[in-house]
């Protein structure tokens, strides 16, 4: 009895190819792309947050607020408010304060030797290696010395080096050019990784003073970065920031505050919430796909109908009862989606892990939800679009069913 | 072998009641060949489809072998079906793109038989069908009308029923077509089939040995041809 229904289905099946094959695609696409765009989405958010982890442990960055003239923002960041003197009045004056690095960042285009690039330039001391967790691959930091006499020394992170000197280069004894002006490179940063805007490798580090003396031109600081001992008094680190540079700022209302401050905690919430709605996006396209696939398996079960119905009219007419009819028709819808949705599960996992392959910095991340999500709505759409017209055919009379037009 | 007591069927359509079958009674014996001949609305198909199990009267009694159909429910009657009539249809109603052998195996699928017994009928059938060996496995759309209809009338002897039912058999056939799938009805017959033919040709009728004549739901005449 079951081997005659298991051969029946897979006769029926395999007898009209182009149907079962358009029916199982429908189910692939639907699955696959669910499971790629979510594995996508949740890559995107995990590589993303680990991009802030790696900007420093229980950092808290102060900013400059934003200038204000004649009552119009210039945005935020733009204000000249930050001085060393702040950055050594944090140290100084503020508990569980472990590091503070002051900085004046500025993109500028360097060159060495024929090759040039653009890249983000920062002004910064010693600290700066442990508030934002930089280690030294070869060479070293600047010492004291270079800081005080303001030396023409720096310190390039990875990419810098790949863009300036090609891959594996050796920079440590070379010279760079800044601003008309000729640097020695003194050591290079190990990797951090990061892409785009946000690469934390594509850097030149040179001593505070010089950054001031020849960039700037001024005392001004572009932020503060300061690493709090330990996770638990990052609030009231923060707090006591505020307060201190308010007093020295000499202003009231905090909401007139001339500086930003934001700690990792703040920037990893942001983040994660631009992420979650891009996955949400992701998800939505996912849906639809799925929502097409559904109808699309849908519209295959449906168009079959007429057809199918003179076939259970006939297989009623010479005598199979209604249960083995039912039995095949819901075993062909199970077994076209349950295919369906394995090789879509399959397809979606190789896009991932492709993407992955391609796109070093995005690494995706299947999530089982995502693949019970998918499958169960194509089952489900599968088992019912395929098993209710056939039930309702079988329970017509024979001679109806044979007569269906 | 079949017996008949006042047959009544009503099709309703809303308000609008339709007389199908107005208290038909006869019997039909075994081994009989009996032509059911009636214009078309004569309620010829509607006797048709109660004798063979696929709809059931609104009143009356129909008894086969002893055994009252009209009480029967959906699975009985599938059984009755399988294992005492054959069907052969005007439109042949072959499984599309299926071969001759599996559209002769259809009525013994779920049934406690080996392939192989299976395989050994279907083909014992299509011969005894008239059907030519070397077409045994083309799909049923590559056959003539002809060739569909031995198909049909080889699946219609597979479960060696008791009567044959044939419903216009010959309406999508042209004459010459006709005339021998009426033989192979004869043939059948003169083998100890019952056989019952629906038709509104007298041509096609006249092969039979009685010829019961049926108009606006009742019957005229029943008369045998000698």
């Amino acid at each position: 009895m079951f081997l005659d229904l298991f051969k029946e289905t897979l006769w029926s099946l395999s007898g009209n190819k182009v149907r079962s094959g358009l029916t199982i695609l429908g189910i692939v696409i639907g699955i696959a792309s669910v499971i790629a765009l979510v594995a996508i989405g949740q890559g995107a958010q995990n590589s993303i947050a680990k991009n802030i982890e790696a900007i420093g442990s229980n950092l808290i960055m102060v900013n400059p607020g934003a200038q204000r003239v004649g009552g119009v923002s210039q945005g935020g960041g733009s204000a000249q408010s930050l001085t060393i003197e702040d950055a050594d009045a944090i140290k100084n004056e503020i508990e569980n304060v472990k590091s503070v690095a002051p900085a004046i960042t500025k993109r500028s285009q360097i060159t060495a030797r024929s090759n040039n690039t653009n890249t983000q330039i920062i002004g910064t001391t010693a600290d700066y290696l442990i508030v934002r967790s930089v280690t030294i691959d070869s060479g070293s930091f600047f010492s004291d010395q270079q800081m005080k006499t303001s030396a023409k020394v720096a310190v390039i992170g990875p990419t810098t080096r790949d863009d300036l000197f090609g891959l594996d280069a050796d920079p440590v004894g070379q010279t760079i050019r800044i601003n008309k002006m000729d640097f020695q490179i003194i050591g290079m940063t190990v990797a951090k990784g990061g892409s785009g805007f946000n690469n934390q490798d594509d850097i030149v580090y040179i001593p505070l003073t010089t950054a001031r003396h020849y960039l700037s031109g001024n005392e001004y600081l572009n932020n503060i970065g300061i690493a709090a001992t330990d996770q638990d008094s990052m609030a009231i680190v923060q707090q006591q920031i505020s307060d201190l540079l308010l007093a020295r700022h000499k202003i009231s209302d905090p909401a007139n505050a001339d500086f930003n401050i934001m700690n990792q905690n703040d920037i990893l919430a942001t983040a994660t919430s631009i992420t979650g709605t891009f996955t949400i996006l992701l998800s939505s396209i996912a849906g639809i796909s799925l929502l097409v696939g559904g109808i699309g398996i849908m519209n295959m079960m449906l168009t079959t109908v007429t057809e199918r119905t003179r076939e259970i009219g006939l297989r009623k007419a010479v005598g199979i009862r209604k249960i083995y009819i039912n039995l095949q028709f819901l075993a062909e819808a199970v077994v076209l989606t349950f295919l369906g949705g394995f090789i879509g599960i399959i397809l979606g996992w190789i896009t991932s892990l492709t993407v992955t392959h391609f796109i070093s910095t995005l690494t995706t991340s299947i999530s089982l939800s995502s693949i019970l999500l998918a499958f169960g709505v194509s089952a489900g759409v599968g088992i019912i679009f395929g098993f209710y017209p056939a039930r309702r055919a079988a329970n017509l009379s024979p001679i109806e069913a044979l007569r269906y037009e | 072998m079949i017996s008949c007591k006042n047959l009544t069927k009503i099709y309703k359509n809303g308000e609008v009641e339709t007389i199908a079958l107005n208290n038909v009674s006869f019997e039909i014996a075994k081994g009989e060949f009996v032509s059911i001949i009636g214009p078309s609305g004569s309620g010829k198909s509607t006797l048709m489809h109660i004798l063979g199990a696929l709809d059931n009267p609104t009143s009356g009694e129909y008894f086969l072998d002893n055994r009252e159909v009209s009480k029967l429910n959906d699975d009985e009657l599938s059984e009755l079906r399988k294992n005492k009539i054959g069907f052969i249809f005007q439109s042949f109603n072959l499984l599309p793109r299926t071969t001759v052998l599996r559209n002769v195996i259809l009525p013994l699928l779920y049934t406690k038989t080996t392939s192989q017994e299976r395989l050994l009928r279907a083909k014992e059938c299509l011969r005894y069908a008239g059907m030519e060996e070397n077409k045994f496995q083309n799909l049923s759309n590559q056959l003539s009308g002809g060739q569909m209809q031995r198909v049909a009338i080889a699946r219609a002897l597979i479960n060696n029923p008791a009567i044959i039912l044939a419903d216009e058999p010959t309406g999508n056939l042209d004459t010459k077509t006709s005339q021998i799938v009426m033989e192979a009805l004869q043939e059948l017959n003169k083998k100890g089939h019952t056989i019952i033919l629906i038709t509104h040709e007298m041509d096609v009728a006249n092969y039979a040995k009685r010829i019961i004549y049926i108009r606006d739901g009742s019957i005229e005449k029943d008369s045998m041809i000698i």
